[in-house]
């Protein structure tokens, strides 16, 4: 039998290498070039941690790091919290569920740079047709995101309008796992809807919260595709996030030993945050 | 009994449906949108206030979307890169999740999310040097190389539940016979764990045919995927909009005419690593 169990762990080596080797030995590349100043060309002259002070002093990186997370809390709250409800409309039967569904979905099936794309044209200030249509309600037209002010907004809520969709199929995954035996005490005590949401649903309901929001900071923090398609962190740098500072300082500014020094720091924010979740998870399922 | 085989009255019902219909209202809306754009001629495109409906509707910018932008060309691409690395994909995930399922080391699992939770640029940068330096910058490989780290987990992370679901007793009679290790998976698993096959597949397809990032970074311009090829229309023709919509439309038709059969996987993809399989 431990033979057995040799041969077996040898069918795990290839994948589980491969994955190392093209996570891994990127990750050691890059800690080390952030001790480099280095542009492209020529050789990399070893600076120390002159990189990481200049991180700490940089302006526009400090703003990005702001911007990420006003970014990310906003694109985790909206998906959530509508998704919480969603799914609360999801859950029981009414005719055209399914279909309902299913087309209240397409936002997270697109691909997203398709979704990116069609939302820029349909946020074109002049002749994009939101600002039309909300013309018929009276709404005055917005410059979305060809306006500092307005820009980080827009792709918030176009985020969330993506994202929504699997909060709810999480949270409707998680509601169907409710004894229908606690609904049909509660209605026999003559609980209201708010009471038996707070009673029942909410509490039991709370793992899955948890999850989702989990896999929504990940995605949130480290969102590229749909800032990168729509605003490349323009106007300005008013939609410029850690990513896209990174990617500047890599493809635009060549200047690789300082991307390094902030890819290390973006990924320590992104594992510090993922712990900081899986914790509060864990702490919950032992109070649980 | 479990949530939604109560009936409700008709009253709460209809409620719903409205509550649901304006969920669902912006998704339609932002499809309906995407193939009227793409079905309109250049002048309605721009006109305003806008024209809903195309009239009469074209085929006009589908045909210029392929003759002026070498379409085709990044469609095989696309094709290529999804196909190279769905199946590299198997032949390392499989033995790998039949391993893990039978050595019953879950948590290996938790690799699945340390590749999803990583930015990709942490990594892609790297790449990119490293490919330069190796010679491989103008290949295809690059690239396939970066979508393991989509395909491979999520295999890997389809198949450990499938294979959980074989008995175990018609391994140890085929063990008895005298199979060995790559026999006992060829000849009795693997056709035991067909329909998951086939599950993993269309899901890793699904997240690398979707990815964007990847090849902006590590594609030579000769290999670019579809949706780099798409951004690039609207980054050189000034927003063109009808042939933008068309292209748009080209590359995620697949998941919304599928959407009935793929959202379920779609699910099961995004929160891989993070629920049970």
């Amino acid at each position: 039998m431990l033979n057995k169990r040799g041969q077996l762990m040898w069918l795990a080596v290839p994948a589980l290498g491969t994955i190392g080797l093209i996570l891994f030995v990127p990750w050691v590349f890059t800690a080390g070039l952030s001790f480099f100043e280095w542009r492209f060309t020529g050789a990399p002259g070893f600076v120390g941690l002159q990189n990481y002070a200049t991180l700490v002093q940089d302006k526009r990186f400090g703003e990005a790091v702001v911007r990420t997370l006003v970014y990310t809390a906003g694109s985790v709250a909206g998906p959530l919290l509508l998704g919480l409800g969603a799914a609360l409309v999801f859950v029981r039967d009414f005719p055209g569920r399914q279909a309902l569904r299913l087309a209240f979905s397409f936002p997270m099936l697109a691909t997203p740079v398709s979704v990116a794309l069609v939302w820029v044209m349909m946020l074109h200030p002049q002749s994009g047709v939101l600002n039309h249509m909300l013309s018929w309600f009276g709404i005055p037209p917005s410059a979305w995101i060809y306006s500092q002010r307005t820009v980080l907004a827009t792709l918030i809520g176009i985020e969330t309008w993506q994202w929504t969709p699997l909060m709810a199929l999480i949270l409707l995954g998680g509601m169907t796992t409710i004894p229908e035996e606690l609904f049909e005490a509660a209605r026999i005590d003559g609980a209201s809807a708010v009471q038996t949401f707070r009673a029942i649903t909410f509490p039991l309901l709370v793992p899955y919260l948890l999850v989702a929001a989990i896999l929504r900071t990940i995605d949130a923090v480290k969102s590229i595709d749909l800032i990168f398609v729509m605003t490349s962190g323009g106007p300005g740098t008013a939609s410029e996030t850690i990513n896209l500072y990174l990617y500047s300082n890599a493809f635009a500014f060549y200047n690789v030993g300082y991307a390094s020094a902030i890819s290390v720091f973006f990924l320590g924010l992104v594992f510090l945050l993922a712990l900081a979740l899986v914790w509060v998870k864990a702490r919950h399922a032992v109070a649980a | 009994m479990s949530a939604g085989t109560i009936r409700e009255p008709r009253r709460v019902q209809a409620v719903r449906l409205l509550l649901a219909g304006v969920l669902a209202a912006p998704a339609c809306f932002f499809v309906f949108w995407m193939l009227s754009l793409s079905l309109k001629t250049e002048i309605d495109n721009i006109a305003y206030p806008p024209n809903f409906l195309p009239d009469p509707p074209t085929l006009q910018n589908y045909v210029d979307v392929f003759a002026q932008n070498d379409m085709l060309r990044y469609l095989l691409n696309s094709l290529l890169v999804t196909g190279l690395a769905t199946g590299i994909g198997l032949v390392l995930g499989l033995p790998a999740a039949y391993a893990i399922a039978r050595l019953e080391l879950p948590k290996l699992g938790a690799l699945v999310l340390l590749a999803r939770m990583t930015p990709a640029l942490s990594y892609l940068i790297p790449l990119f040097f490293i490919a330069k330096w190796t010679g491989t910058a103008g290949t295809v490989w690059p690239v396939v190389l970066a979508h393991l780290l989509i395909t491979v987990p999520l295999i890997t992370w389809t198949m450990i539940s499938h294979f959980q679901a074989v008995p175990r007793e018609i391994e140890e009679a085929a063990a008895i016979d005298g199979c060995s290790l790559f026999q006992l998976l060829t000849r009795i698993v693997l056709p035991l764990v067909r329909p998951g096959i086939v599950i993993a597949v269309v899901i890793a397809a699904m997240f690398s045919w979707n990815n964007f990032i990847f090849s902006v970074i590590l594609s030579a311009p000769e290999w670019r995927t579809l949706p780099v090829a798409i951004f690039g229309v609207m980054s050189f023709e000034q927003l063109s909009w009808g042939p933008l919509a068309a292209a748009a439309f080209i590359v995620t038709a697949p998941m919304l005419v599928l959407a009935g059969t793929l959202l379920r996987f779609m699910v099961s993809g995004l929160t891989a690593g993070a629920t049970k399989g």
